[in-house]
Parts: structure tokens; sequence; C-alpha cells
């Protein structure tokens, strides 16, 4: 089975992230360049469903700037068939990335869109939904489990108070959780051929997307920081504390 | 012109304090937008659910009716929510950003054609909004460009609506539904039983991290404090990856946002996307062996200790302070 699976150039959780004095943006000076984390679990995913059934096609899709296939060749590296990058050098909105990513779905044709539930960047959680609404597709977000029989999938999904069960024909869109999986990294052997991978370019102006970003970010700021508070000496302390001064015990 | 639309999620009737938080959420917007607030109760048969909405302010409550909307799923509600959105006019659709109304609300962006801002924090009078971004690093005013608009909102930023009084209208509508668009089928929900407050709900949390070193230790160390207290438990996503507890007890940045008015933090370093979960509670606590733990610079009262000889100690100073 065909399974496409978008990846998203973000900031490695590690960086500690400032927002520019104008608010502009963030200071991109010193950050590290990653997978969003939540990607690389769909990538693994999508592999591990690739080799149990001994066939398929693993298709990586990206919709940013040239700098985004470094990302695209670390997903190569851990297996990867090929990649394709839609090119475009505005910062588009998570409606425009989405229908973006179903167009190239529509002519790619896949069974399964296997996506991250969250770009831990802008942490909106919305892609792989409006993915599924564009394409009129079944989706299962937060997935933690999922089986595939033929042509039905049953997807375990992390909600509140509990596991949900839901079963869905494909073609669908999975979102990844983190409890998925364990990624595997990339092997040298693994970075080796990935350099010989295919990697396509398209222009997304070409496709016939409307990119016009109806979400505009008008400016950053940085939160209030917490004053830090004390340390105090022994639990009795603690606890008299809590009790006469913040009065929350 | 300016109508909001809540989605107001429910289990059999009840509304859990984030549905509340909704309504909220959704008279502040009406108020600022010049128009009015509708609560939506979208189910198989939800006349007390309805009932209960009504009961908080808004202008009206439609029970969005359909035995195909028994249990939520995703492709269903989003059709059924946007059709009424198209069909009322209305300017915004807003839920909070539970799981269900991260699963739903960006499928209803989508069909209505309309942006849509994720886990806003505050509605502003020009009609922006402010959102976090970043694990919370980076603080976004946002505006959202057409005639339609949908947002979820953040829990820990808004009160509940309160009961006002009196009741508003109740409106039976039956959901719009193209079969064609209905794919998937709910098999079940396991449900993680607990005697404990809900983590969105409760007013102390102590969570563990790490440090508790098994679930075993969950149970014999961290619960008894937990349960003398009455708070809530949750958990760092190392504790759940390590499978200690639940992975829905995680709280930060993936996981649940907190604000309690007591936080405790048992054996957690106090990463950056743990901090993003629970860094606006009022009072917070770090019990920690290692002073330079991160977590100890948004702690108001830290305790560097080994909790294995802390919290049973805590336990048993509580007590006291009972009697
Ligand atoms: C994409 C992504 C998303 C993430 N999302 C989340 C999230 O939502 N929530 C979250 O929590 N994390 C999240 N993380 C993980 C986060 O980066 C940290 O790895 C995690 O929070 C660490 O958990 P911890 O503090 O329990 O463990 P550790 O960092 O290992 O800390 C354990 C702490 O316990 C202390 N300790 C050990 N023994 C004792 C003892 N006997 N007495 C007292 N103290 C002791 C240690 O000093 C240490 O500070 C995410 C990471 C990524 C990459
Ligand atoms: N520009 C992009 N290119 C490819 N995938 C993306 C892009 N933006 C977001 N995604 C994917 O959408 C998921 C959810 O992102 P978001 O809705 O922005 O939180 C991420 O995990 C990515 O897999």
């Amino acid at each position: 089975m065909k399974i496409l699976v978008p990846v998203k150039r973000v900031p490695d959780p590690a960086t500690t992230i400032r927002v520019l004095p104008d608010g502009s943006g963030i200071a991109t000076d010193n950050v590290k360049w990653v997978i969003n984390p939540f990607d690389e679990i769909a990538i693994e995913e999508s592999l591990r469903i690739k080799e149990k059934q001994g066939t398929g096609e693993v298709v990586l899709i990206s919709v940013g700037q040239q700098t985004w296939q470094e990302q695209l060749r670390t997903g190569l590296a851990m297996g990867a068939d090929r990649a394709i990058l839609v090119r475009t050098e505005a910062a588009l909105d998570t409606l425009a990335i989405a229908r973006v990513i179903a167009k190239v779905a529509a002519n790619e044709k896949p069974e399964l869109v296997i996506i991250g539930k969250q770009a831990i960047d802008d942490d909106s959680n919305q892609v792989g939904q409006i993915i599924a609404e564009t394409l009129g597709w079944p989706q299962a977000t937060f997935a933690s489990k999922v089986e595939i029989a033929g042509e039905k999938c049953t997807v375990v999904r992390e909600v509140d108070g509990g596991l949900e069960t839901i079963a869905f024909p494909l073609p669908a869109v999975i979102t990844t959780d983190l409890r998925l999986n364990e990624p595997r990294y990339a092997s040298l052997p693994g970075i080796m051929k990935a350099r010989k991978k295919p990697l396509n370019e398209v222009a997304a102006d070409s496709l016939g997307v409307d990119l016009a970003p109806k979400l505009k970010i008008k400016t950053l700021k940085a939160p209030e920081k917490r004053q830090s508070g004390r340390k105090v000496g022994s639990v009795q302390e603690l606890v008299q504390l809590l009790h006469t001064e913040a009065k929350v015990i | 012109m300016g109508d909001v639309i809540v989605f107001a999620e429910h289990r059999g009737g009840h509304f859990p304090k984030t549905t509340l938080i909704a309504i909220n959420a959704g008279l502040e917007m009406a108020r600022k937008r010049g128009g009015n607030c509708l609560a939506v109760v979208a189910g198989d048969n939800v006349d007390a659910a309805a009932a209960e909405a009504a009961k908080y302010g808004v202008s009206k409550v439609i029970a969005l009716e359909d035995a195909r909307l028994g249990n939520y799923l995703a492709d269903s509600t989003a059709q059924a929510l946007a059709a009424l959105t198209k069909s009322l006019g209305a300017e915004t659709v807003l839920a909070t950003a539970t799981a269900m109304g991260k699963d739903l609300m960006p499928r209803i962006a989508a069909r209505l054609d309309a942006a849509m801002a994720s886990e806003i924090i505050a509605i502003n009078d020009d009609g922006t909004f402010v959102r976090p971004m970043y694990a919370g690093n980076a603080l976004a005013t946002v505006e959202l460009e057409g005639p339609v608009r949908v947002v979820t909102v953040r829990g820990t930023a808004f009160d509940a609506a309160n009961p006002v009084g009196n009741s508003a209208p109740v409106e039976k509508v039956k959901a719009d539904l193209d079969p064609a668009g209905l794919k998937m089928a709910f098999v079940g929900f396991n449900e993680i039983k607990s005697d404990r407050p809900q983590l969105t709900e409760a007013r102390i949390i102590v969570s563990g991290g790490r440090g508790l070193k098994s679930g075993d230790n969950f149970k014999t160390v961290l619960e008894p404090l937990v349960d003398e207290i009455g708070a809530a438990m949750g958990a760092s996503r190392a504790a759940v990856d390590a499978g200690f507890v639940p992975n829905d007890l995680q709280v930060g940045q993936t996981g649940k946002v907190v604000a309690p008015e007591l936080y405790v933090a048992v054996g957690i370093s106090g990463a950056i996307q743990h901090l993003a979960g629970m860094k606006d509670s009022k009072t917070i606590v770090a019990i920690n062996k290692d002073e330079e733990a991160p977590i100890f610079s948004v702690a108001d009262f830290g305790l560097v200790a080994d909790l294995f000889k802390a919290v049973p100690e805590m336990t048993e100073e509580l007590k006291k302070l009972k009697h």
C-alpha cells in the first residue's frame, strides 16, 4: 500500500525559543532544525506497515522552502522511498498547507496519509483533520495503535478519560500520538542510500490551490516570566506555608 | 451579525467543566462581536443535555439530533455542525480544546472554508485572538479573515459559566447528513475508571515523573498523598512512556494543559514541554533531589529532597493538619 507522510521542519524540541524584540518572529540564529517529532512517529508507523505487508511505498511530502530538503533526506534515510517538496517562500496557514497536501494526495492516491497530530512550533493540531475533510476521508486522530486488515483499518485513539477504538475503510488519514511507536534512527547505510532516492520539487502555486492565508499572525511576544519562589528547608515548613501563606490546603 | 455557536460537548447529558468554559468563552465572544451566543448539543436523544445547556445564559440551545450522532464521530458531527452554522449564518464556531474539540473543529473549518485558531487564551476587542505557540514560549496575536471563523479555547484561560437562573429556549433541529460522507464507525470506549477528580477539573493536582521509578511506586508512594489532599493525579511524559500510569494523565505541551490552585511536581525535572502544561498554576510546589532541576525555576515552594522520604512525610503532615 502507498502511504503519504507529511513532514515539517521545526526547531529541535530542546531549543530555547526566543521571540525577536520587534515581535516579527523567533530568533533562528542558534536553532537546530529537525523533523517534527510526531512526523518521525508517522514515518516509523508507515515503514512498519510496509515491512509487515512486504510491499508498498512510503512517500514523504513537505510544503516549505529549499532548506526543508534536509529533513526530507533524513526521512528518506530512515527508510522512506521518495519525497516531494512543494516549494513556497510564503508562510502558509494550516488551511492552505492541508489543501496543498490534499491536492498532492488526490494525484498520488495513497491508501493512507499518516501525519503528526501536532507541529511542535505552531501547536495547531489541525492539518491532518483538514486534509481528511478536504478529501472526504475518515480520520483517526491521536492514534496509539493501528491495525490494517485488507481495506479496513482499526485505530485505538488517546482521548479524554480513556482509549477509544474506531474502524473505517481506506483511504483515510491517521494522526500520530506519542505512544504509537518509537521511531528508528537513520542507519549509516540508510543515509548513503537516501542520497540517491528521488526528491522531486513542485511549485506550490502550480497546484491550483488558494494559498492566501486567512489566519494572519500580527505579532509575537514572550510570555510574562513566572517569578521563581523560594526553597524550603523541610516538609513541615512546606506544609505550613501551603496552609498559612498560600492557603491552598 | 456576530453570532457565536458553541459546541457543547457532553457525556450522556452531563457537561464536563470544559463545556461550561466553552459556553463562557462563547458568551464573551458574542458580547465583543455584538451577536448572540447559541449552544449546540449533538447526539441521538439530547433532551436532558439540551435542558442543562439552557441554564448558562446562552440565547438559544439547538438540539441537533440524529441516531447517527449517537456516538461521536468526527465525520458525521462535522457535517451536521457545518451545515447548521451555514444555515444560521453564524460568524464563529467555538469549542474547548478537549480531545473531541481538537478532533472535530478543524474538520468544520475545512467544510466552511474558514480559518481556525487553536487554543486561544484571550479574545481582544478588535476581533483578534491571542494563542500560545512554541510550547507557550511565544504568545501570538492572530487575526482570522473571512465571514466565518473557527476557534478552540484553552480551558485554563477562561472561567466556567454559571447558571443564570432562567432557561433559554431549546430548538430541535434534524441533523443534515449526507450518508456518502459517513464512513467512520465507533467500536468501543475503554474508560479509565477513577474515583479521583479529572485533571481538567481539579483544584489540586499532584504529578509524578520518572523520579518515581515504577508504577508500583506511584501506587504506594504518590497515591496516598494524592488522596490525602483530594487531588487529581498527573504525570510527565517520561512516566507515561514508561507505562507507570495511563496515557491520559500526561500533563504538558502535547498532553493536558492544567492550571489548578495547587500543582505539586514530584520527581519531575521540568522540561519545557512539561512546563507548557502547568506553569499557569496558581501555586507550584516542586519536590526533586536535584537542586539544579529546571522545575524549581517556576516553583513557588521548592523542596530539595529524596521524594521517597519527603512524600510519605508530607502525607503524614497533611493528616496531622486535619486533626
Ligand atoms: C515532541 C515532544 C513532546 C513532549 N511532550 C511532553 C508533555 O506533554 N509532557 C511532558 O511532561 N513531557 C513532554 N515531553 C518530554 C520532555 O521533554 C521530558 O523528557 C519529560 O518531561 C521528562 O519527564 P521527567 O521530568 O519525569 O523525567 P526526567 O527529566 O528524567 O526527570 C526526572 C527527575 O526526577 C528527579 N528524581 C529522580 N529520583 C528522585 C528522587 N528519589 N527524589 C526526588 N527527585 C528525584 C531527578 O532529579 C529528575 O529531575 C515531550 C518531548 C517531546 C520531544
Ligand atoms: N508545511 C508543512 N509541510 C508538511 N507537513 C506539515 C506542514 N505543516 C504541518 N504539517 C504536518 O501537519 C501536522 C500537524 O501540524 P499542525 O496542524 O500545524 O499542528 C504536523 O505534524 C506535520 O506533519
